[in-house]
C-alpha cells in the first residue's frame, strides 16, 4: 500500500508514542530501584544502591525465581505436546464437534483467572485431596498448562495451514515410516511455530498470579507470589522493583533469541 | 538417521494411515481428557456449587439445592452496578488497546524495515516479562498526589488521581501488548503484493485499506479484544492498587471465596463473568476470530 | 506420560463422583444456629512426641522469616536445626484466606487475627491447645491469656503471639485541628472529603460500631462485634456515609505509607507501625488512640484439629512464643509482643514503650478484633446478631 507521506509520519508518530507510554512505567521501576525511600517518593530526594545489594543477598527472590522457571517449563512442556497434538487434529481432520474443539482450548484463558483459580482449586481439593495427592508444585503445572495450551495450539494451527501436507505425502511416497516423517519432515516445519508458541506460554505463566494463588501449595513460592508478599511490606518494596528490573533487562535474551531463530523462516514465508 | 524403521513400527505406521479414526483419536484424547474432564470437569462442579449455601456458623458447605444465591445476586442492586461497571471497565479497556494497537500494529507490519521490525517486535514483548504487579504499582506512584502525572499537567491534584479512569488506564497498559500482538500477525501474514496489486489497479490507499487491510484486520482485533476483555472483566488486583474506593466484579469473587469462606457465593457471583465471555466468544467466533489468537 | 494418563483418568472418575452425587458432605461438625452453638468436641494434645520432620504454617507476611528475606532476619533456621521440624510457610494477605487455607486441612498451625479464631474453633478446623505442654506460654501477658477470640469456656485455643491497636493518622501539616476522636472519619462536611482512608475489611464494621456505641447509647452497643439488626443497620448506614468522604481503602501497608506521603490521604486508620515507616520516611504524621478508644488486633498460633504433623506444630508454637523469637518478629513486624521477656531482647530498647506491650491501661481501651457470630458474643440471648456472612455482604453494599 502506498502511503502519502503524512500518513507514515503519523504512524511513525503512534508508534514513538506507543513505546514512550510502554516504556515510562519500566523506567521509572529501573529510577525507583535506585530510589532511597522505602516507598519510592516523588520526585527521590536521595539515590542508593543498597536495595540491588539487598536484593542480591535475598535467596528467597532466588528461590522463587527457580521455583517460577520449573513451573513454567513444566507447563510449558505440557502444553507444547498437547496443543500440538490439538493443532494436528483440528487441521488435518475433519471430525464433528471441529469447531467445539478450538473453543474449548481458547476457554481458559478467555475466562477470567480468577475463574479458573477457585474452580481448579476446588476441584483439585475434593479429588486429589482424596487420594492424599496435596496442592504443590505439580497443582500449579497443571493449572499454567491449561491456560498455555492454547498459545501452541495457535501458532501450530497458523503453521500448518500455510504448509499444507504435500512434503509429508512425498515423505511417505518415498517410503518414510509416520516417525521419520515427523521428525525429518513435519517437525522442522513447525519448529520455529513450536518455539514461538512454547516462549508465549512461558511467558504467560512465569507472570502469572491470579491462579498461582489458587493452586499453589504450601510452602510453594513462585515469583509473582513472592513479589505480591514483598511489595506490601515497605521494608521490602525496593527490593522487588530491583528483582523487575533485573527481568525486564535478562528478558530481552529469550525474545531476542527466539526472534533469531524463527526470524529467517517467518521472513521467508511471506510471499 | 540412516536405518530403515523396522517391521513392527512400518506395520503400525501403515496400519494407522489406513485408520484415520484413530489417528485422530490418538491426537485429541490426551488433549481433552485433560480440557474437559480437568477443566470443565472443575468448572462444572463450580458451577454446581453456586446453587450450594454455606452454614453460617461452621463454614461447611450445605450440599442441597438451593436459590438464594442467585436471589441474593438479582434482588440487591450493587451486584447490577459492579457487574456494569465491570463491564464498561472492560470495554473501556477494549477499545483504547485497540485504538493504539491498530497504528502500531500497521506500522511495525507494513511500514518499518524488516531489521527494525524484529527490535519492535522485541520492544512490545519484553513489557510481558515485567511483573504485572511492579507494573501496576508504578502506575501507582506515577499517578499519585503530585507524581509525574500531576506535575506533567501542571501540578498537584490535576491528574486522574486514583479511581475507575486510573483502572482503565493502568488494565489499557498491561493489556495493550496482547493486542498488538495478534494484531502484527495477522497484518504481517497479509502479503505486500496484494496491497500493491490494489494500488496498481487505482485503488487509493483508503480503499485499499477498506477492502484488503480491513477484512484481515477484523478477525485479529477480535482475536486481541478476547484477551483485553477478559483479563479485564476478571481482575481484582489492579482495581485495589490504582482503582481508590471502586470494587470490580473480580473483587466481588475474590471478597467472597476468602470472606465468610463463602465458595457457594463466590461461584454465583463468578457465573456473570463467565457467561459473558461465553456469549463474547460465541459473537467473535462468526468473524474468525478464535484462529487469530 | 503413562503416570500423567492414570492421573488425569483418576481426576476424571472422581469429578464425575462428584459431581453426580454431589459428595458426602464429610463432617457436620457440632451444633449449628442460635442457641444450639457448641464447639466441636476435639482433643487436645496428651503428650509431646517426636518431631513429624515438617510443619505446614500459615501466617502473616513477617511472622516466619527464615533469613530468605533479610540475612538478619531469622527466627526459623535455627529451630529448623534443633527440632528436625522443617518449616513450610504460605503467607495469607488476610483473615479470611487464612480461614480458607485452614479449611483445605493441608495446613498444621496458623497465626489467626480474633476475626478469624472463632471461625476457625466453631467451624471445627482447630484443636484446643494443651497449654502446659508449651514451657513459654507462662510468661504471656496477663491481659491475653483465655480471651473471647482465643478460647472458650476457659479451654485455650491457641498460644498469643502480639496485639496492637487500629489508630488514627492524620498528616499533621494539612490537618488542623488535631483530631482527638474518631467524629473526623465520619463527619459528612469533613473538609478532607476525598483524601480519607479506612481499613479494606468487613471487620472495620466494628469501627463504626465503636464510634456509635460511644455517641449513640440509644443503640445500647455494649460490644462493637455484637450487633442487633438494628445496630448493624445503624453502623452500615454510617459506613455508606463514610463512603463519600473516602479516597481509597487501603489493606496492605506499603499502600497506605505512599498514600499518606503523598498527600492522596491525609487521615484514617493505620497500624502503629504504618505510622513508624511513614514518619521515618519524611512525612508530617501523627496517630492517636482517639477518645472512644480503638479496634485492634491479637494474633493467636492455632494448631489444626487434623494436623499431620502436631509435635512439630508444638514445637513451633512454643519456638514462637519464646523470648528471643517473639523480641525477634515483634520488631521486623511493628507490634507488641507477647512474651513479657520479650522487652528485655528487643534491638531498640524502645520498641516495647513505642508499642505499648506493658501498658495494660492503654490496651484496656482497644476492643480486640473477633469474629461476629449469630450468637451475640456480648452474652446477650433475647435476640440474633449478624454473623460475619452478612458482615461480609453488607461490606460489598457499603462499597458500593
Amino acid at each position: 500500500m502506498t502511503l502519502s507521506a503524512p500518513a507514515r509520519w503519523a504512524l511513525r508518530a503512534t508508534m514513538a508514542l506507543g513505546l514512550v507510554f510502554i516504556y515510562v512505567p519500566l523506567l521509572l521501576v529501573l529510577v525507583n530501584s535506585f530510589n532511597g525511600d522505602r516507598t519510592f517518593a516523588w520526585p527521590p530526594h536521595d539515590w542508593t544502591t543498597q536495595w540491588w545489594a539487598a536484593a542480591w543477598a535475598n535467596e528467597g527472590a532466588r528461590q522463587a525465581l527457580l521455583t517460577s522457571v520449573e513451573a513454567g517449563l513444566g507447563a510449558t512442556a505440557i502444553a507444547l505436546v498437547l496443543g500440538t497434538m490439538v493443532a494436528f487434529a483440528v487441521q488435518r481432520f475433519r471430525f464433528f464437534g471441529r469447531d467445539t474443539v478450538s473453543l474449548l482450548v481458547i476457554l481458559p484463558i478467555a475466562l477470567p483467572g480468577i475463574v479458573t483459580g477457585i474452580a481448579l482449586d476446588s476441584a483439585w481439593r475434593s479429588v486429589m485431596g482424596d487420594l492424599g495427592i496435596g496442592k504443590g508444585l505439580f497443582s500449579v503445572v497443571v493449572g499454567h498448562a491449561t491456560f498455555c495450551v492454547v498459545t501452541v495450539y495457535n501458532n501450530v494451527l497458523a503453521r500448518l495451514r500455510r504448509t499444507g501436507t504435500n512434503l509429508e505425502e512425498a515423505s511417505a511416497d518415498l517410503g518414510a515410516g509416520p516417525w521419520q516423517t515427523f521428525r525429518y519432515v513435519t517437525f522442522p516445519m513447525i519448529r520455529s511455530a513450536l518455539l514461538a508458541g512454547g516462549l508465549l506460554a512461558f511467558a504467560l505463566s512465569f507472570d502469572e498470579i491470579i491462579v498461582t494463588t489458587f493452586t499453589a501449595g504450601p510452602g510453594i513460592t513462585t515469583l509473582p507470589i513472592w513479589i505480591f508478599n514483598n511489595l506490601f511490606r515497605p521494608n521490602q518494596a525496593p527490593i522487588v522493583n530491583v528483582v523487575a528490573a533485573v527481568l525486564i533487562v535478562l528478558s530481552v535474551l529469550p525474545v531476542w533469541l527466539a526472534q533469531r531463530i524463527a526470524g529467517p523462516e517467518a521472513g521467508a514465508s511471506r510471499t | 538417521m540412516s536405518t530403515v524403521v523396522t517391521g513392527p513400527g512400518r506395520k503400525a505406521g501403515s496400519f494407522l494411515h489406513r485408520h484415520p479414526g484413530l489417528r485422530l483419536a490418538g491426537f485429541l484424547s490426551a488433549p481433552l481428557l485433560w480440557l474437559v474432564v480437568a477443566y470443565l470437569g472443575a468448572l462444572a462442579v463450580l458451577l454446581i456449587s453456586a446453587f450450594w449455601t454455606v452454614d453460617g456458623f461452621t463454614g461447611e458447605t450445605v450440599r442441597a439445592f438451593s436459590l438464594t444465591n442467585f436471589q441474593t445476586l438479582f434482588s440487591e442492586e450493587v451486584y447490577r452496578n459492579v457487574t456494569l461497571r465491570s463491564l464498561g471497565v472492560a470495554t473501556a479497556v477494549t477499545v483504547i488497546c485497540m485504538l493504539i494497537a491498530v497504528p502500531m500494529a500497521f506500522f511495525m507490519a507494513k511500514v518499518a524495515s524488516p531489521r527494525s521490525r524484529h527490535w519492535l517486535v522485541i520492544a512490545i514483548l519484553t513489557p510481558l516479562w515485567a511483573s504485572y504487579l511492579v507494573k501496576a504499582y508504578a502506575w501507582r506512584i506515577l499517578l499519585a498526589n503530585g507524581g509525574p502525572v500531576d506535575s506533567l499537567l501542571g501540578g498537584p491534584g490535576n491528574g486522574p488521581g486514583y479511581g475507575l479512569v486510573a483502572t482503565v488506564i493502568v488494565l489499557s497498559y498491561l493489556w495493550l501488548p496482547y493486542m498488538i500482538l495478534p494484531i502484527y500477525a495477522g497484518l504481517e501474514r497479509l502479503p505486500d503484493s496484494l496491497l500493491e496489486a490494489s494500488a496498481d489497479l487505482g485503488a487509493r490507499a483508503g480503499r485499499t485499506f477498506r477492502s484488503v487491510v480491513l477484512p484481515t484486520l477484523i478477525p485479529s482485533v477480535f482475536a486481541g479484544s478476547i484477551f483485553t476483555f477478559s483479563l479485564s472483566l476478571g481482575d481484582y488486583i489492579t482495581v485495589q492498587i490504582v482503582g481508590g474506593k471502586s470494587q470490580l466484579i473480580g473483587n466481588l469473587v475474590y471478597a467472597n471465596i476468602g470472606a465468610a469462606n463463602n465458595l457457594p457465593f463466590a461461584a454465583a457471583i463468578a457465573t456473570v463473568p463467565v457467561l459473558i465471555m461465553v456469549i463474547y466468544l460465541l459473537a467473535v467466533r462468526r468473524s474468525g476470530a478464535l484462529e487469530e489468537l | 506420560m503413562r503416570s500423567g494418563m492414570s492421573l488425569i483418568a483418576a481426576l476424571a472418575a472422581g469429578v464425575l463422583t462428584l459431581a453426580g452425587c454431589g459428595g458426602d458432605g464429610g463432617t457436620t461438625g457440632g451444633g449449628s444456629g442460635p442457641g444450639g452453638l457448641t464447639v466441636p468436641k476435639i482433643d487436645e494434645l496428651a503428650a509431646l512426641g517426636a518431631g513429624e520432620g515438617e510443619v505446614n504454617v500459615v501466617s502473616w507476611a513477617g511472622y516466619v522469616e527464615d533469613g530468605s528475606t533479610d540475612k538478619a532476619v531469622d527466627w526459623v533456621t535455627g529451630f529448623e536445626k534443633e527440632t528436625g521440624c522443617q518449616v513450610n510457610n504460605k503467607i495469607a494477605g488476610t483473615s479470611d484466606e487464612m480461614v480458607s487455607l485452614m479449611k483445605t486441612g493441608e495446613y498444621d498451625v496458623v497465626s489467626a487475627s480474633g476475626d478469624a479464631s472463632l471461625r476457625l474453633i466453631y467451624g471445627g478446623d482447630v484443636a484446643p491447645v494443651n497449654t502446659d505442654l508449651i514451657a513459654n506460654y507462662k510468661d504471656v501477658f496477663d491481659g491475653l491469656k483465655n480471651k473471647q477470640w482465643n478460647s472458650v469456656d476457659g479451654a485455650a485455643y491457641g498460644v498469643p503471639h502480639g496485639r496492637g491497636a487500629n489508630l488514627l493518622m492524620y498528616r499533621t501539616d494539612t490537618v488542623t485541628p488535631a483530631p482527638t476522636s474518631w467524629s473526623v472519619v465520619f463527619d459528612p462536611a469533613s473538609p478532607y472529603k476525598g483524601k480519607i482512608t479506612a481499613y479494606d475489611s468487613p471487620i472495620y464494621i466494628a469501627d463504626a460500631a465503636l464510634y456509635l456505641m460511644k455517641t449513640k447509647p440509644d443503640l445500647k452497643i455494649t460490644n462493637p462485634y455484637a450487633l442487633d439488626d438494628t445496630q448493624f443497620q445503624a453502623a452500615v448506614d454510617l459506613l455508606k456515609q463514610q463512603n463519600e468522604l473516602i479516597g481509597e481503602y487501603w489493606s496492605d501497608y506499603t499502600k497506605e505509607v505512599q498514600a499518606f506521603k503523598a498527600g492522596n490521604s491525609v487521615l484514617g486508620t493505620t497500624w502503629q507501625v504504618i505510622q513508624n515507616l511513614t514518619e521515618a520516611d519524611g512525612a508530617p504524621v501523627e496517630s492517636i488512640l482517639p477518645s472512644e478508644g480503638a479496634t485492634g488486633w491479637s494474633d493467636t498460633w492455632m494448631v489444626a484439629a487434623k494436623a499431620k504433623h502436631p509435635n512439630c506444630s508444638y514445637l513451633w508454637m512454643n519456638h514462637i512464643i519464646s523470648p528471643q523469637a517473639n523480641a525477634g518478629v515483634a520488631e521486623w513486624f511493628g507490634e507488641a509482643p507477647s512474651n513479657k521477656l520479650s522487652c528485655a531482647l528487643t534491638a531498640d530498647k524502645s520498641h516495647c514503650a513505642t508499642f505499648h506491650a506493658e501498658d495494660e491501661d492503654y490496651f484496656e481501651q482497644v476492643w480486640y478484633w473477633t469474629t461476629p457470630l449469630a450468637q451475640c458474643v456480648d452474652g446477650r440471648t433475647d435476640v440474633t446478631c449478624k454473623d460475619y456472612a452478612a458482615w461480609t455482604q453488607a461490606w460489598t453494599t457499603i462499597k458500593g
